[in-house]
């Protein structure tokens, strides 16, 4: 199962370096992680997702907290929580007819268009990871000239 | 502020006084209450050691940079108090990683400071550059690298705090060399002063786990307490006897925690695990009720993991969090340091005496007793051990190398106090011993310090010996000598069909040396190698001749070198294979 784990840190040069060699040093596999400044310019957020059982999550929550520079980890996964991730992606459009389709299956997944070229479209679609992935597929049929997806993000929603 | 009340005169609105990083550093290290650092000077440390000169406390010169992270760490277990060591950038800190991966594993307080090329170069491949922060990242508990002079008070007051709180580990401080030599206002910060958001060593035991684990102790009836390294780090040996005479708790340790309960005690197990006792091993396996104390499970203790104490609850008392359910998945956790937990619970455990059990384990330790076998015209190195113990009536401090020697000395020394026991236990650092004696000796100028160390390991730091010659230190090195990397030899019998492969150490016999003369036998001649450090040096084959040779060096007048030529081929016994259960344990005698 994936697990989606904030982590707020220290807005310190060195950090980001910190946390991945962790992970990477203790041989865990993760699928995304984001970074980014929060409301409090001496705070930033992590925003990691990675698969595991209940062990391995606890033991990379653990880990983490233990180090000097994380000031709090939260698994958000089993908590009520908002989650999106933003996916810009530009498809070739050789035709009209072609374009047709590619803008076809963007409006299914209320993607929105943000660039037009003669011979291609930008997509944009901000969603949970699950609806990007299908986006994704939905629009693999066609040349995918370039993507990024930009992990996933999360925050709370459970009542103060 | 408060005006202290001395000599100068009282000036108004003093200006703050200005003062160097480099300076910043000395002060830092003193208000710290260090008073002995370990180091090396190089390049980018000039300034550093320029104000060193100059300095409220001991500077000790080793001869090589892992030398010093070694004494600063051998000073750290002996004393308890944090050790510090102070290097140059480049290779001066790429030596002393193993040092500090050493520390690391075992939870050892430390505060490395290295120089760096100055801020501007960093990157720039500079002389003698190297990437400090990424290449200790993973073997410390912390590291800083300083960017501002105004920030060096209190990151060296951080480093302090961090090396010495929740679970203990070293700290590294990377300066480069136009912070040491920028100048600051700022006043010297003290360790117990520091307030960190990210930081939080203090943690709140919850009454319900207390009453809890009383609750569990009272309803035992083979209960076991398991001592773990943070019985020493936690200063919790004196708690553990209690809470073990008041219940008559039975006690193993682990081998880091050698000494947290006396072994002269009828309720010690001694030392549990791949070497340990049987009877320990046995009564892991039997107990309904084991409560480690921080001990955590590592695999030299657990072998075949599934198994592992699979008729008891487990609890699991530790200061780190993330090792409760990392080895094992234990029944119960407390998270916190180990002394309040066991100040708590002791005065709701019920007096007991779980007769069947305590019966059952005296059976298991006469029936199962430590040996090994003693032909005849052989030293053997157990014996060796227990002359040492019997000698000094077990109170020497005993500081190991790794490996059969190690082994060994946990086997056949007697250990009662905390801190006698100076061993690199997670990371198993071979080259250990002799710098961690030295730092030993300086931490406890009256006791008897005795390296017991192999005749491989000995070689990988044996140049520090001068160190301990030159202060005069009255250490006690006793070299095991049988030719052989004895450990990796007795796997390679017992597992690999006897092909010793890369560990013959002696010359004799082997080609193209196989007509050497007697002179040549020993290479190095290790008493030759000694003496040229300046060293009293013996070579011992007997019985008789060890215990001479010890009697005199315990008189402690000289640094003294004991080379014992032991058999060649004797086995550490019992051994619990890796990753295996107690069952399959083989090499034990029985009565």
């Amino acid at each position: 199962m994936k697990h989606i784990i904030n982590c707020l840190v220290e807005n310190q040069p060195g950090v980001l370096a910190r946390i991945v060699g962790l992970i990477s040093g203790r041989g865990y596999n993760i699928d995304t992680l984001n970074v980014g400044p929060t409301a409090d310019p001496t705070v930033s957020k992590m925003t990691i997702v990675a698969p595991g059982d209940a062990k391995v999550i606890d033991q990379i929550t653990q880990q983490l907290s233990k180090q000097v520079d994380v000031i709090e980890v939260v698994e958000m996964t089993n908590k009520p929580h908002l989650e999106r991730e933003i996916v810009l992606v530009r498809v070739e459009t050789k035709d009209n007819a072609q374009r047709a389709e590619v803008l076809d299956i963007a409006s299914t997944f209320n993607a929105q268009v943000v660039d037009i070229q003669k011979d291609s479209v930008s997509l944009q679609l901000a969603s949970n990871q699950n609806a990007v992935s299908e986006f994704l597929k939905a629009m693999q049929p066609h040349h995918i000239i370039d993507l990024s997806r930009s992990g996933v993000i999360a925050v709370g929603r459970e009542s103060l | 502020m408060k005006k202290k009340k001395d000599s100068k005169p009282e000036t108004k609105e003093q200006a703050p006084a200005l003062r160097s990083g480099a300076q910043c550093v000395i002060d830092g290290l003193a208000k710290a209450g260090c008073d002995i650092i370990f180091g090396y000077p190089g390049g980018t440390v000039l300034d550093i050691f320029n104000c060193l000169y100059d300095a409220p406390f001991q500077f000790i010169l080793s001869r090589h940079e892992q030398g010093a992270v070694h004494m600063a760490d051998g000073y750290a277990r002996a004393t308890g108090k944090p050790g510090c060591c102070l290097v140059t950038s480049g290779p001066g800190a790429t030596n002393t990683i193993t040092g500090l991966a050493t520390a690391n594993m075992d939870g050892i307080p430390l505060v490395c400071i290295t120089g760096q090329v100055a801020l501007h170069l960093i990157g720039t491949d500079a002389f003698q550059e190297a990437d400090v922060m990424g290449i200790t990242r993973s073997v410390t508990k912390h590291n800083f690298l300083v960017r501002d002079v105004n920030e060096l008070p209190e990151i060296i007051a951080k480093a302090f705090y961090i090396a010495t709180t929740g679970k203990p580990g070293p700290v590294l401080i990377d300066i480069p060399k136009n912070i040491q030599r920028a100048t600051t206002t700022l006043p010297t910060i003290a360790p117990e002063s520091v307030s960190m958001r990210a930081y939080k060593p203090d943690v709140k035991v919850a009454k319900s786990d207390i009453e809890k684990l009383a609750e569990l102790i009272n309803k035992a009836e083979r209960p076991l307490l398991y001592a773990g390294g943070g019985a020493i780090n936690g200063e919790a040996s004196e708690l553990i006897r209690e809470l073990a005479h008041k219940a008559n708790i039975p006690v193993c340790t682990t081998m880091m925690a050698l000494g947290a309960f006396p072994e002269n005690d009828p309720l010690s197990l001694g030392m549990v695990g791949m070497h340990g006792t049987a009877a320990a091993n046995y009564a892991v396996d039997k107990s309904d009720l084991l409560i480690s104390a921080g001990a955590r499970f590592d695999d030299r203790v657990t072998g075949k993991i599934d198994q592992f104490a699979s008729k008891a609850i487990t609890v699991h008392i530790d200061i780190d969090r993330s090792a409760i359910g990392k080895n094992v998945e234990t029944h119960f956790g407390i998270h916190g340091y180990l002394k309040p937990v066991l100040k708590a619970v002791i005065p709701q455990v019920k007096p007991s005496k779980h007769d069947a059990w305590v019966k059952q384990i005296k059976e298991w330790k006469s029936k199962f007793p430590l040996g090994y076998p003693q032909p005849e015209g052989v030293l053997m190195p157990q014996s060796v051990i227990k002359m040492i113990d019997t000698l000094s009536k077990g109170k020497a401090i005993i500081a190991t190398d790794v490996g059969q020697n190690q082994m060994w000395a946990t086997q056949y020394f007697t250990y009662t106090q905390p801190r006698h026991w100076i061993s690199s236990g997670g990371l198993g650092t071979m080259g250990f011993g002799l710098p961690a004696a030295i730092g030993a000796q300086f931490g406890r100028e009256k006791e008897l310090v005795v390296c017991i160390a192999g005749d491989g390991g000995i070689q990988m730091n044996f140049q520090e010996l001068v160190v301990a010659v030159e202060h005069r230190l009255p250490i006690v090195v006793v070299i095991l000598n049988n030719g052989y990397l004895g450990m990796v030899r007795q796997w390679q019998e017992l597992f690999y069909t006897k092909r010793y492969s890369g560990v013959m150490l002696s010359q004799q016999g082997r080609r193209p040396n196989e007509d050497i003369t007697e002179q040549q036998k020993y290479l190095p001649d290790f008493v030759k190698l000694a003496e040229a450090h300046g060293a009293k040096a013996y070579r011992v084959t007997t019985d008789k001749e060890v215990e001479e040779a010890l009697k005199e060096a315990f008189k402690r007048k000289h640094t003294t070198v004991i080379e014992c030529i032991v058999s060649p081929e004797a086995n550490v016994f019992p051994m619990i294979p890796p990753g295996a259960h107690v069952s399959s344990m083989i090499g034990h005698l029985k009565n």
